[in-house]
């Protein structure tokens, strides 16, 4: 049945985008983390979308052919800022401290992508299933 | 009985082998060309609600279900059966009657998606399939009209 494949599909973007606004509301929490080396320095995380299109070769009836998963997390490339603060007991031995490269007006940006992603989705369900609704009535009329 | 169901069958269908083939027969006429279309519609809002959910996924290309084409196809030769479980049915086979969506603009990462003109699409292929499903609603109850003798 076609409709229970949008609902699977639908419900994997709905998913990756839940996924993809958590990162951001962690990556917001970490915007004032400070730290003693460059490495160690919060970097912003970012999921990385995949479609299932690979999935229909070896799986034929899976639900979300064609849906959406989060291949994996990518850190921001953005250089992370070195600020002088000796007074800061994570500062190293020239007194600096690393902030993290968090930036907040993206990650708001991105927040309300991922939101609107999702309301989308949801719209999809819920057409969806209001003509199955009306399908499985079929009989009566 | 017996004799009105073998007039039925000399009726409508020699061939049928029994009663009951014979009467999913006639149902199988009666629901006609809607029947087909209302899978190959549903069908269309899969691969519709694939392209809004993959709105954000780098490098992924709209896709559409050329209706009319597969639907003369359909008409025409019959559809493909599949009659083993390893056969791939011809609706949902990527390849037939399957069309990349020629984009208004292309996003950086290569996603070919614009988002309300999917939406668009979506709430028509719904209109669309609520009015193939109204005629099969109306073959139902006129089936029922005639069952019931009313």
């Amino acid at each position: 049945m076609s409709f229970s494949n949008i609902f699977g599909i639908a419900g994997s973007a709905m998913n990756a985008q839940m996924v993809r606004m958590n990162s951001t509301a962690s990556n917001m929490a970490n915007a004032g983390t400070v730290s003693t080396s460059i490495d160690d320095a919060f970097k912003a995380k970012r999921p990385i979308f995949q479609a299932l299109l690979h999935e229909q070769q070896l799986d034929q009836g899976s639900q979300f052919l064609g849906g959406v998963k989060v291949a994996g997390m990518a850190d921001d490339t953005a250089v992370n800022k070195m600020m002088h603060d000796p007074g800061n007991p994570l500062a190293d031995a020239d007194g600096f401290v690393y902030s993290s490269n968090v930036n907040e007006v993206t990650e708001m940006v991105e927040m309300m992508a991922a939101a609107r992603s999702y309301q989308n989705n949801v719209e999809v369900v819920n057409t969806a299933r209001e003509l199955m609704m009306r399908t499985l009535e079929i009989t009566k009329s | 009985m017996t004799l009105f169901r073998r007039y039925i069958k000399k009726l409508i269908d020699p061939s049928a082998k029994n009663f009951s083939e014979l009467m999913m027969k006639i149902l199988d006429r009666a629901f006609g060309i809607h029947e087909k279309a209302l899978d190959l519609r549903a069908k269309r809002m899969e691969v519709l609600s694939q392209n809004i959910a993959n709105a954000d996924t780098p490098g992924f290309k709209a896709r559409d279900i050329d209706f009319k084409n597969v639907f003369n196809n359909v008409q025409q030769a019959g559809a493909m059966r599949t009659t083993h479980s390893a056969h791939i049915s011809q609706a949902s086979s990527a390849g037939v009657g399957m069309v990349y969506t020629v984009p208004f603009s292309t996003a950086v990462d290569g996603n070919t998606v614009n988002i309300s003109v999917e939406h668009a699409k979506y709430g028509r292929a719904a209109a669309e399939y609520k009015a193939t499903l109204q005629f099969v609603e109306g073959t139902i109850s006129g089936v029922r009209k005639a069952l019931r003798g009313e």
